[in-house]
């Protein structure tokens, strides 16, 4: 996923004299099942949703017999559905926090790996198992065992004399619980930094300590602006990923949001109201609201993004 | 010195990552009196009956559900494979009217939520009758067929744009149609991004939950990951170790592709930022 726009290979240009050549007839034949999916799979479903938000439909009636009730899903989410705020507080909350702790450990692990000469790819591989495991329903239930009043982390503190939470049915804790398990998962944006770190020029480095600026300095002043595109590709990507949370907290709260509401995110509560309370006109309505929000959140950090994202020169990433 | 510290700092961390996973498979074979007292990672008494319990625990056994998640993901790597091969090639290689705005709206489909058309997906499939139909598997299995993992498409198109364009110019020069520099230029060049989709489509559908909860409405249909959340219905203490055990199982083809494919996936993630 990449926010550069589309252009042609730089590489190639077509040689004067030679007609531009045509391939109309196999690139919309090669372009069809993907033509028919982006009609079929997303944009009929997208207009659907739309118009079924503005209904009380609710799969046992007919489509056709959908009663239109106009603005109504809206105004009870916005003003008569406490639950509704709730989880909106709640997804707020989880993206703020676990996703800045995620990509620091990300970029301090990074730091770390970029100075080891030997086995980083061993230690790569290993701190990205997490990642390839944790959005599995398997590890969730680990997850909420390891937290359990008698879990294996409530153990350890006890070795230090500390007495811990119920930690997964306390509703002060439960969506801390999720936040480190989406921290755990560090490693794919760990492994984008690494990747951006090699990039970054050793002469700058060279140069920094020959004019006396220390380590400390040379990451402020060096690395963080080299780094800048890509801390925000993975702040973009992981933004997005991280409002959409569901698996763990449908199986932390059994797919109720519980303790208390407090593991109610959004995407949980749009399941429940959609698939549980079978409210799809209601649920259609929380969809839309969801994808204006997301692509305002995009939109509002392309454009910070300008005040703070270096590019090294004018083609982009 | 300071050298071997931040190897210690790393191999402390190495620690912490892994404890989760080690303690899950040594939790998968203590006996449920153990599983309450001793939290520790290894079993005072091996209980591998955790596995033959768990394999057994419900009126349909784990190995069906583990054949249906197998059948949905093997289908839908088939399907991502072959389906984002044909629309990158075009995206990626071919002149077409309009190209530049079905690539841009590719690109729009990326940064679109799932969440937001599960629900009128679900109704346009229940409309058609697939939803618990004769094979439930349908409205998992149909979208990947069309491309709609524009993931998959947008990593092919770059990998394709890599693959020098004096290969076609030769090939047409010589007379081959976009079809056969198709067949006999980029579908043999591109077999490294074709293994790296096949291998993240596979583990995605594996470990994939939502889609496969909203549409699996029978018990003999359910996917492992469905079936696993019926252990956390069920509130006895001996259901823990089976749980951990099937759970532990549910894992093992996922951490075999990462033994196997390590290095690809690492290289997947860095050409296209894709998420693991």
């Amino acid at each position: 996923m990449s926010p550069a726009p589309p252009r042609e290979p730089a590489t190639h240009r077509q040689a004067p004299g030679v007609a531009r050549r045509r391939e109309n007839l196999p690139g919309y034949l090669f372009l069809s099942p993907w033509l028919l999916g982006l009609a079929v799979i997303t944009a009929i479903p997208m207009l659907l949703s739309l118009y079924l938000s503005f209904t009380n439909y609710d799969v046992l009636t007919p489509l056709t017999e959908a009663e239109w009730v106009g603005w109504d899903n809206y105004r009870r989410m916005f003003t008569d559905d406490p639950s509704y705020w709730h989880s909106v507080r709640v997804t707020v909350t989880f993206a703020l926090v676990a996703v800045p702790l995620k990509l620091a450990a990300a970029l301090g692990v990074a730091l770390l790996l970029n100075r080891v000469f030997r086995g980083v790819g061993l230690f790569r591989g290993l701190f990205y198992l997490p990642s390839l495991l944790g959005g599995s329903v398997a590890l969730a239930i680990v997850w909420v065992s390891m937290f359990n009043r008698d879990g294996a982390f409530n153990s350890l503190l006890g070795v230090f004399g500390i007495e811990g939470a119920p930690w997964v049915n306390d509703p002060k804790w439960a969506l801390e619980t999720l936040m480190l398990l989406a921290i755990w998962q560090f490693g794919a944006p760990m492994i984008i930094f690494l990747a951006g770190l090699k990039q970054v020029p050793a002469e700058l480095y060279e140069a920094a300590s020959v004019d006396g600026a220390g380590a400390w300095r040379q990451f402020v002043h060096i690395t963080l602006p080299m780094l800048s595109p890509v801390i925000f590709f993975n702040l973009v990507l992981e933004t997005i990923n991280g409002f959409q949370g569901f698996t763990s907290a449908f199986v932390i709260s059994n797919g109720e949001g519980g303790p208390v509401d407090s593991t109610l995110m959004y995407t949980l509560n749009l399941y429940i109201n959609g698939f549980v309370r079978l409210d799809m006109g209601y649920a259609s309505a929380m969809a839309w609201v969801f994808l204006l929000a997301i692509g305002l959140i995009t939109v509002v950090l392309f454009r910070t993004g300008r005040f703070w994202v270096h590019y090294s020169d004018s083609e982009g990433r | 010195m300071r050298r071997y510290l931040r190897v210690l700092v790393l191999l402390l961390i190495v620690v912490v990552v892994l404890y989760p996973l080690i303690w899950m498979v040594g939790t998968s074979v203590k006996s449920p009196q153990e599983i309450a007292s001793n939290i520790g990672l290894v079993p005072e008494t091996f209980t591998p009956s955790n596995f033959t319990n768990g394999w057994n625990n419900f009126d349909v056994s784990f190995g069906r559900f583990f054949l249906n998640s197998a059948l949905v993901s093997i289908l839908t790597v088939v399907g991502n494979v072959i389906s984002c091969l044909l629309a990158a090639y075009a995206l990626g290689r071919l002149r077409f009217r309009l190209r530049g705005l079905w690539f841009a709206v590719m690109i729009g489909t990326l940064l679109l939520p799932g969440h937001v058309l599960i629900i009128p997906q679900y109704i346009l499939f229940r409309t058609l009758g697939w939803v618990g139909g004769d094979f439930p598997y349908l409205p998992l299995l149909v979208p990947q067929f069309l491309a709609t993992e524009a993931f998959f498409v947008f990593l092919m198109v770059q990998f394709m744009r890599g693959i020098p364009r004096e290969l076609d110019e030769a090939a047409t020069i010589d007379g081959a149609s976009p079809y056969r520099i198709f067949q006999h230029v980029i579908l043999p060049l591109s077999r490294p991004a074709l293994v790296t989709t096949a291998i993240f489509s596979f583990i995605w559908t594996w470990n994939d939950f939502f889609r496969q909860l909203v549409y699996l409405s029978e018990l003999n249909d359910y996917t492992a990951p469905v079936a696993l959340t019926l252990f956390i219905d069920s509130t006895s203490e001996s259901a823990v170790g089976p749980m951990f055990a099937m759970s532990l199982l549910s894992l093992v083809p996922v951490f075999l592709f990462f033994v196997a494919f390590q290095r690809l996936l690492v290289e997947g993630i860095n050409t296209s930022g894709l998420k693991g």
